[in-house]
């Protein structure tokens, strides 16, 4: 029965893959380099896309960081850039609020969502499972098409008269749904929703391959066990994406009735310049229900993915085999699970039933259990390792320092009482970028230095990619480490004049020169001035990568001595991964320095039979 | 294709992709349902009766099932001019079930039962949401449906190459449950 399945199912798949049957170099252009099909051209795609988006986001950080760390210095100087949101010196304060929301956008969904998932997933799942591509190279492709048109959407808007989206990346109504609130909400939010709405179908149509990929092509021999733990992380991660972004497009179809079609659904009797509007009866908390259905598991999206890819840098770079790999993976289970039922935990503050928050309060806690599993596992494993620090080990250390420092903050946030207190301060912006943004942007990084040699067959330089990581390890730290005295202070989230209250600025002391000292005013400066230089450090990257990328050294064929599949196939893989056939696989990816063994490292591809000094006694070819 | 192993999940990969699709369209609805629920326990809610339409559209669409799976029976007998006229059937009660949507949505507005503006309730623009989307996805089906027609002409679908429509039978029920499944969610909570 199994071989009649198999069969019938290559007979269908040839007649629609036709470029599996075909010689790639028949392609015209625009199929190869534009449209192309091929998994690891659309990774590149991602990844090249997704940095850019990273320097833009990074660059509108440093717009209201500026704001932020020198309220009172004359901005005239970005006039040329910003034109009319420097008006007398000053940036605009809606200006202000639309550039928090776009960072905040673009660095959850393009960067850490599209820009890490996209690129990972698209580039290891087919080479490290064995695969020639995607289950269906067609919807991949589309998948960044939809990405790409997202991007473009959303880019125009940063450059509207009215400025774009500026209620937050959470886009909670009325805010958001009534321009007469702010004119970001105006014509900026319609094109926020309409990427977004492109943004999802192109998440959703990647996720569908990578579980379909995971599921049905793995080569012979690759079992569920023996699969390295990114593709566990790729995997789940895509089922998380399937499951709760069609969540956010209901939340954004209401959103849009609303503020389009006259509906009510979130916006109840509201009175706004002293005019009422006709809106009665609907509930701005469903939608932020609706939001964090999809919010909270997003976290996990975002993070994952980087967790995956730090198990296999570590193991690598500590040749020794990951500690606990079964408890890594009911690890990543367990979180992804978790993730859907704590939701309500961004909502401490909406005047929920205390009981239910208490569940909610409860569930949060838990997840500590299986992300100290992995904090633990990460570090037994770096533990008596024959460490190799390549720039990739240095980033996959440094997301799991962020990973417990800021993990320890959540539990912190995660307990109801203390949450109220420190609700929408400072310490919820350090807690989420130390663990959520810079472990997740440290993981893409780690994965970038890591697979640039299979991505383009050429090795980045290791001494730019140490600087590279010192200023931005350290500068890191100095940007979200202070915030958390900040945020315990009391000071909010996205003020723009926090000097105007003398609740979080006013001390009553004067300094020598008769000058009101402010509070804050020099952590302020001290994280603006950190942020500035951590930002120009990531061009060291950049300029690392695309030079390396036709000057670098030639990357030998394995150059990690790493166990994996993808290492296997030639230094510039064509379309279809491998010449020959595909490579058996016979055991887990994680045989580094096995006692007994002639090198610290064993393919997956090496049977057994061949390595009888040191196989276990259970371990024989099937 | 050549990577399928015992290992692999014996289930055709575009069959699989599908039934993924069909649990995002879950999702997607779950939600929209669900938010009702949470909207209609904070009161001030409409009560109102929907359209007589809808009993009708209901009838409609299950039969286009029974029509859409009798042109699956007839593609695996290889009966090439029944599966024709099947699809041809089900492609007619779609959109006549489309048409009736949308009188259903007349009556609802004769009835006083707004979409939005000064006079809307979110219990009725609930009603308009999910049938309207619920309509788009039939939309689709009905695309799929006028692809399968397409390959019915050319004779391209029989026993030895059933997926096509296999896919599309899958879907169109699908289709046809869910709105089953709204219709009956908004009948028991009106």
């Amino acid at each position: 029965m199994a071989s009649v399945d198999t069969l019938h199912v290559g007979s269908v798949s040839h007649g629609h893959d036709h470029d599996h049957d075909h010689d790639h170099d028949d392609l015209p252009w625009i199929r190869k380099y534009v449209f192309s099909e091929d998994h690891k051209y659309i990774a590149k795609q991602y990844l090249i896309s997704g940095i850019l988006w990273a320097v833009l986001g990074g660059l509108f950080s440093l717009i209201f960081r500026l704001q932020l760390g020198f309220p009172n210095a004359d901005l005239t100087w970005l006039k040329p850039i910003l034109g009319e949101w420097i008006q007398n010196g000053k940036l605009d304060p809606e200006f202000y609020l639309a550039m928090v929301t776009m960072h905040g956008t673009i660095m959850v969904f393009f960067v850490l969502t599209a820009g890490l998932s996209g690129t990972f997933s698209n580039f290891l799942i087919p080479l490290q499972i064995g695969a020639r591509d995607m289950a269906s190279g067609f919807l991949n492709m589309l998948s960044y098409w939809f990405f790409f048109a997202s991007s473009v959407v959303m880019l125009i808007s940063v450059f509207l008269k009215t400025g774009p989206a500026s209620g937050g990346w959470v886009i909670y109504p009325p805010l958001s749904a009534l321009p007469q609130a702010v004119t970001g909400s105006g014509m900026g939010m319609t094109l926020w929703l309409g990427a977004m709405a492109l943004f999802i179908v192109s998440t959703l149509l990647g996720g569908l391959n990578y579980v379909t990929t995971v599921i049905n092509l793995r080569t012979k021999g690759m079992t569920f066990s023996r699969l390295p733990l990114t593709i566990w992380a790729f995997f789940i991660t895509a089922i998380i994406g399937l499951l709760s972004f069609p969540v956010l497009f209901a939340a954004a179809l209401l959103l849009i009735f609303d503020r389009s079609l006259g509906t009510s659904f979130f916006l109840s009797e509201i009175y706004i310049g002293g005019e009422a509007l006709h809106h009665e009866g609907g509930s701005p908390i469903l939608f932020q229900h609706l939001f964090w259905f999809l919010g909270h598991p997003e976290v996990y999206i975002v993070l994952l993915p980087a967790l995956g890819i730090t198990s296999e840098i570590v193991a690598t770079n500590s040749r020794k085999p990951i500690f606990g790999y079964k408890a890594m993976v009911f690890s990543i289970v367990a979180i992804a699970f978790l993730s859907f039922i704590v939701w309500a935990h961004h909502m401490f503050v909406t005047g929920m039933n205390p009981f239910l928050g208490t569940i909610f309060m409860v569930l949060t806690l838990i997840i500590a259990v299986p992300s100290a599993v992995k904090a633990f596992n990460y570090i037994a494993t770096i533990w008596r390792g024959n460490i190799v620090f390549t720039p990739a080990m240095l980033f996959s250390i440094g997301l799991v320092s962020f990973f417990i420092s800021g993990g320890l903050t959540g539990i912190v946030l995660g307990n109801a009482a203390t949450d109220i207190q420190l609700h929408d301060t400072y310490f919820v912006v350090a807690h989420f970028h130390i663990v959520m943004g810079s472990a997740s942007f440290f993981g893409m990084l780690a994965g970038v230095y890591h697979w640039f040699p299979k991505m383009f067959g050429r090795m980045l330089d290791d001494r730019l990619g140490y600087i590279h990581f010192w200023l931005t390890f350290i500068g890191v730290y100095l940007v979200f480490f202070p915030m958390h005295y900040m945020g315990i202070a009391g000071f909010p989230r996205r003020y723009y004049s926090w000097t105007g209250f003398d609740a979080f600025s006013y001390t009553g002391e004067t300094n020598e020169l008769g000058e009101a000292i402010i509070k804050f005013a020099d952590m302020n400066q001290l994280i603006t001035i950190a942020a500035i230089i951590t930002f120009v450090a990531q061009f060291l990257f950049i300029f690392n990568f695309f030079y390396s990328m036709y000057r670098g050294r030639v990357a030998s064929a394995n150059p990690w001595k790493s166990n994996t599949l993808e290492w296997t196939t030639p230094v510039n893989p064509g379309h279809g991964n491998w010449p020959g056939e595909i490579p058996q696989v016979y055991r887990w990816p994680y045989d580094y320095s096995k006692p007994g063994a002639k090198d610290d490292f064993i393919p997956q591809t090496v049977p057994f039979s061949e390595t009888p000094e040191s196989n276990l006694p259970n371990e024989v070819d099937e | 294709m050549e990577t399928n192993s015992p290992e692999a999940f014996n289930m055709n990969p575009k069959k699989f992709l599908l039934w993924l699709f069909v649990v995002t369209i879950i999702m997607f609805f779950a939600s929209l349902t669900s938010a009702y629920l949470v909207r209609s326990s904070d009161g001030d809610w409409l009560h109102f009766d929907l359209p007589s339409m809808f009993w009708i559209s209901s009838g409609v669409i299950i039969l286009s099932s029974l029509t859409m799976q009798l042109a699956y029976n007839a593609a695996a007998k290889n009966e090439f001019e029944k599966i024709k006229i099947y699809t041809i059937a089900t492609l007619l009660l779609g959109i006549i079930f489309l048409y009736l949507q949308v009188k259903g949505w007349g009556q609802l507005y004769a009835n006083k039962i707004y979409l939005g503006g000064k006079y809307s309730n979110p219990a009725g623009s609930f009603v308009y949401v999910l049938s309207l989307m619920h309509g788009f996805h039939l939309i689709t089906g009905i695309i799929y449906l006028i692809i399968i027609l397409l390959s019915a002409f050319k004779q391209s679908i029989h026993s030895g190459r059933i997926l096509q429509i296999e896919l599309c039978t899958t879907y169109w029920h699908f289709l046809d449950l869910l709105w089953i499944y709204l219709f009956v969610f908004l009948q028991l909570n009106n």
